[in-house]
């Protein structure tokens, strides 16, 4: 028994039918630490990105420092030292808060490429129209770059956003219930893991593929011009 | 027309060991429409580009309505301006561009309306009116909700030359209007650059390769080679009897090809 759901063993088919509400409890763990770290991602790897822009290298050398140490080092240690070190500082999280922050940490890295990429690609004839108005350069960045790069920045987002999915079951060493740990329970319990890590693989390829074609919808949507502004 | 609106003072500026601007000597008086005409190379886009701010100058100084463009006054002496002396200085100036730089993702409206609300701190009504009336200027008026790739290459323009006059400036910089513009729609440009001339105290200072044009608005012509300004006179005088003969060379060749 798994969350209050009893299961049934006896067919391979009734058990996996008694387990699917348990492994929709994962799922949907997995879901919210999906979106968590997605989140933390886009935002810190935007102000990473901004950092790694700017003029002065006093501001940009530690930000590219920052974000070749994240990127160099596995996502296990980082969560294991966001987990079990910064308490003995007196920062205390919730193992799924951790781990989504961990998530988000990791992928910050890569998403601020994605992000300075995506500005690099805007031509310097916007920024030269932008100078030449007077605009104050913060309002050049959020309404002349910014709504013009994120268009061509969305599927490689969404590249990261399934990769983040496909990393939550690391979340499971520091005891988040995530799909694939619920199912090994379950295995574990029933000394058959055939059925609950089968499920676990086909439960992922239906979400990454759901994932993927929202991306793919929201590309396709989104005017290649940019964010418009009426 | 009395004290010089822009001046340069034996300003240089090179990439390298190529000298874009050498020493150059160059005065616009307020209310002028001066023509800059040479060879591509010659120093012409760079006059406009450094005036704007958008390039950098390595040597002399340049001056705007009397105060250096590139420089503060700081215990007597002339050291580089910082960014809020660029951005007061800039106000002055208006450019618009050979690729139009329009912004692809903002209506015709908001690309002529967003400085005057984010730089001069106009209402957003305020602006739109003022944008309005400049496109009807433009002769745009049914263009506003329109996105820039929805326009004519001549159109753009048009609306990049209402952008730039929306910020109210004293000296318009055109930098080769029409020559990303298809033949047919250079004259609906040209129109509406010669009526800004004709109707205006604005301080124009073109580059083109429109000779014809040049010879009709300007009141005087400049003919630049090698960053410097090799010969300068009325449109007349210019055209139908150039003294230097790198003038004589230039001229017939644009003229005749």
């Amino acid at each position: 028994m798994l969350f209050g759901f009893e299961w049934d063993t006896s067919s391979e088919l009734a058990f996996a039918w008694s387990i699917l509400p348990i492994l929709l409890i994962g799922l949907w763990v997995t879901v919210q630490a999906t979106v968590l770290g997605f989140v933390v991602a886009l935002v810190l790897g935007l102000i990473l990105a901004v950092l790694k822009g700017a003029p002065s290298r006093l501001i940009s050398w530690p930000a590219n420092v920052l974000c070749e140490f994240i990127r160099d080092t596995p996502l296990l240690i980082q969560l294991f030292f966001l987990y079990y070190v910064l308490p003995e500082y007196g920062l205390v999280l919730p193992a799924f808060m951790t781990g989504a922050l961990a998530l988000g940490l990791q992928y910050s890295a890569y998403t601020s490429e994605v992000y300075r990429a995506g500005l690099q690609a805007i031509g310097r004839d916007q920024r030269e129209a932008a100078r030449a108005l007077n605009f104050p350069s913060a309002h050049t960045f959020t309404h002349v770059l910014l709504p013009q790069a994120i268009p061509r920045i969305i599927p490689a987002m969404g590249n990261y956003l399934v990769s983040i999915m496909k990393d939550v079951p690391v979340l499971s060493v520091v005891t988040v219930l995530e799909m694939l740990n619920v199912a090994k329970i379950i295995g574990d319990r029933t000394f058959d893991y055939m059925v609950p890590l089968s499920m676990v693989g086909g439960l992922y390829l239906i979400m990454t593929l759901v994932a993927s074609a929202g991306v793919r919808l929201l590309d396709t949507r989104l005017p290649k011009q940019g964010l418009p502004l009426k | 027309m009395t004290d010089p609106i822009i001046k340069f003072d034996k300003v240089g500026k090179s990439y390298g060991s190529l000298k874009v601007l050498d020493g150059l000597d160059f005065e616009v008086k307020r209310g002028e429409k001066v023509t800059i005409i040479g060879p591509s190379g010659s120093g012409k886009s760079t006059v406009l580009r450094v005036l704007m701010t958008l390039e950098t100058i390595n040597d002399g100084v340049v001056y705007v309505g009397n105060e250096p463009l590139w420089h503060e006054q700081r215990n007597g002496t002339l050291v580089p301006a910082g960014e809020e002396h660029l951005r007061k200085m800039r106000r002055q100036l208006g450019m618009v561009f050979q690729q139009f730089n329009l912004f692809p993702h903002m209506t015709v409206r908001r690309n002529i309306a967003e400085a005057p609300v984010k730089v001069l701190g106009l209402s957003r009504q305020d602006a739109n009116q003022r944008a309005d009336e400049l496109l009807e200027m433009v002769g745009l008026a049914d263009q506003a909700h329109k996105y820039p790739h929805q326009l004519s290459g001549g159109q753009q323009q048009r609306v990049g030359i209402a952008r730039a006059l929306a910020m109210r400036p004293k000296v318009m910089l055109f930098d080769e209007p029409t020559s990303a513009l298809d033949p047919e729609l250079v004259g609906e440009v040209l129109n509406v650059i010669a009526r800004l001339a004709s109707e205006h105290d604005l301080t124009m200072l073109l580059v083109t390769h429109e000779m014809r044009f040049a010879r009709e608005v300007s009141d005087r012509v400049c003919f630049f080679d090698k960053g410097q300004m090799k010969e300068q006179g009325t449109p007349d005088e210019l055209f139908t009897a150039p003294k230097e003969q790198r003038t004589r060379d230039f001229l017939k060749a644009v003229l005749n090809g």
